[in-house]
């Protein structure tokens, strides 16, 4: 497998964060990434929304390297993302990721699973730790639950500490990779409305989801994917008010149904 | 009854003989199987390699031939001049870090994968991952099989008494060979070893209710 190269034909922008450039993967034969180009700015909040199986995780996945790239380039912050070991290791500190499944360390309680990183990782003081941990959990508003563990916790809960959880970390880029698809939908606005908070402090967000309210409300750019591809990018209201082409019209006529 | 009583220091002997045999040999194929079991899911292929074999080679030998490779290969070619305990300990270690690796390993496969890459993705280290979040919530689903694991060594250890290393199994040869009757020896031997691995069962077991509370 070929690994990322190194070129610098062109010297990145001031505020672009995180740089695509030409990415292919397959898996198999399957062609799951096809030429793909995305820059993500500073600040920007990108909603990727497709079919399923159209390959958003895998785009996702693969800006912190959870799955390697065949050939193109990713940068973030200007740096190729580099092989597995110390560094890359370094680098996933700064790119928080929220997964469908919420994936709380499953042996820790709420408060550990948002120390640890920090303690293991950062390096910081128990006790700052745990002082910023226990802050960190009242702004997502699970507070009262830190001493739990994740398997008492309703789903929407779980997903607010994994949320607390990659925020402790600093990161200077958040992923996130259907965080309510997995949840009663009476627990969706309790997450979203803390996605939502993020986006208007400034965070960078990466957000695949099918919610268009809150594309609509916090996205700068909602990006189109099908069959591997980025088929269409656009602001929110020009995506789902007029479509350009056929696969998003027909994408988006279907969820509107529902 | 009697030659039990009358040779009391050879059964003791010869009983603690083979608690510190399984006890060490037990020890350094837990350390040994561990990081075998790291090499085999680690992300470096050549790692990967060398514990897979590390697993074929110690799984498929007889463990006598073991022991009389690390009787007459090693001291020759590696140490010169290793005890007789140190001899056993070594070959009955290797041995059975092959199953413990197997065990640990398929206590690894039982976490979900998501645990592990929540733990690269907030920046941990393989090994990090592998001991803070993985090895952890492997540990329970390891204890069973670990269980008959100990249960295997110690019997296997009676091998070392043919090698004249001090254990129980080697009292029963010292006995019989003196021309006491060997059924009653045979039955005190039997006994000894009961003892022994009832309670390694019986620890395993409050060490898998322990881990049942626990969360
Ligand atoms: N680890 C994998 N091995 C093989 N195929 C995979 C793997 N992960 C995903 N795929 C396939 O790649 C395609 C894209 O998957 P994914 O990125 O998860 O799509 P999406 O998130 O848009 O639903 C799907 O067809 C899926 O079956
Ligand atoms: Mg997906």
């Amino acid at each position: 497998m070929a690994e990322v190269s190194v070129t610098k034909d062109a010297a990145p922008a001031a505020d672009e964060l995180v740089a695509l450039r030409n990415v292919n993967k397959h898996f198999g034969a399957l062609h799951v990434l096809q030429d793909i180009d995305l820059t993500i700015d500073r600040g920007e909040v990108v909603v990727v929304i497709g079919p399923s199986g159209s390959g958003k995780s895998t785009l996702c996945r693969a800006i912190n390297r959870l799955e390697t790239v065949e050939s193109g380039t990713i940068t973030i912050d200007g740096k190729p993302l580099p092989q597995e070991g110390k560094e890359l290791a370094r680098l996933r500190a700064d790119v928080g990721m929220v997964f469908q499944s919420f994936n709380l360390f499953a042996h820790k309680t709420v408060l550990e699973n948002v120390m640890l990183g920090q303690v293991k990782v950062r390096k910081a003081e128990k006790s700052a730790a745990e002082d910023k941990a226990r802050k960190l959990l009242d702004r997502v508003g699970v507070g009262t639950q830190a001493d739990k563990y994740p398997a008492q916790l309703s789903g929407g809960q779980q997903q607010r500490v994994a949320i607390a959880r990659a925020l402790a970390m600093d990161p200077k880029i958040m992923l996130f990779d259907e965080p309510t698809s997995a949840l009663d939908p009476e627990m969706i606005n309790e997450v979203l409305e803390v996605m939502q908070q993020l986006a208007r402090d400034g965070m960078t967000m990466v957000v695949v989801t099918h919610e268009m309210g809150f594309a609509r409300s916090a996205a700068n750019r909602v990006v189109f994917m099908a069959d591997g591809r980025i088929v269409e990018e656009a602001t929110p209201d020009q995506f789902f008010s007029h479509p350009r082409s056929d696969r998003a019209k027909d994408f988006l006529s279907k969820i509107l149904h529902h | 009854m009697n030659v039990l009583l009358d040779h009391l220091p050879e059964f003791r002997e010869g009983f603690i003989g083979t608690v510190l045999l399984t006890l060490s040999s037990g020890l350094l194929a837990m350390v040994l199987g561990v990081i075998v079991a790291g090499f085999r899911v680690s992300p470096v292929p050549p790692l990967r390699f060398l514990g897979a074999a590390w697993v074929t080679l110690f799984r498929n030998t007889p463990l006598t031939l073991l022991f009389l490779i690390a009787w007459f290969v090693v001291p020759v070619i590696f140490w010169p001049g290793l005890s007789p305990w140190t001899k056993a300990i070594l070959a009955l270690g290797f041995y059975t870090s092959a199953f413990v690796c197997e065990a640990v390993r398929s206590g690894i496969s039982t976490v979900p994968l998501g645990q592990a890459e929540a733990a690269r993705s907030i920046g941990m280290t393989f090994i990090q991952t592998l001991r803070l979040i993985v090895l952890p919530q492997a540990t329970r689903t390891v204890i069973a099989p670990l269980s008959s694991i100990f249960i295997a060594l110690t019997k296997n250890s009676a091998i070392a008494g043919a090698f004249s290393v001090a254990e129980l199994f080697g009292v029963q040869k010292l006995l019989s060979d003196k021309g006491f009757a060997i059924v009653p020896i045979f039955l005190f031997v039997a006994i000894a070893y009961l003892i022994i691995t009832f309670t390694i069962s019986g620890l395993f077991r409050l060490l898998e209710r322990r881990m049942g509370v626990a969360r």
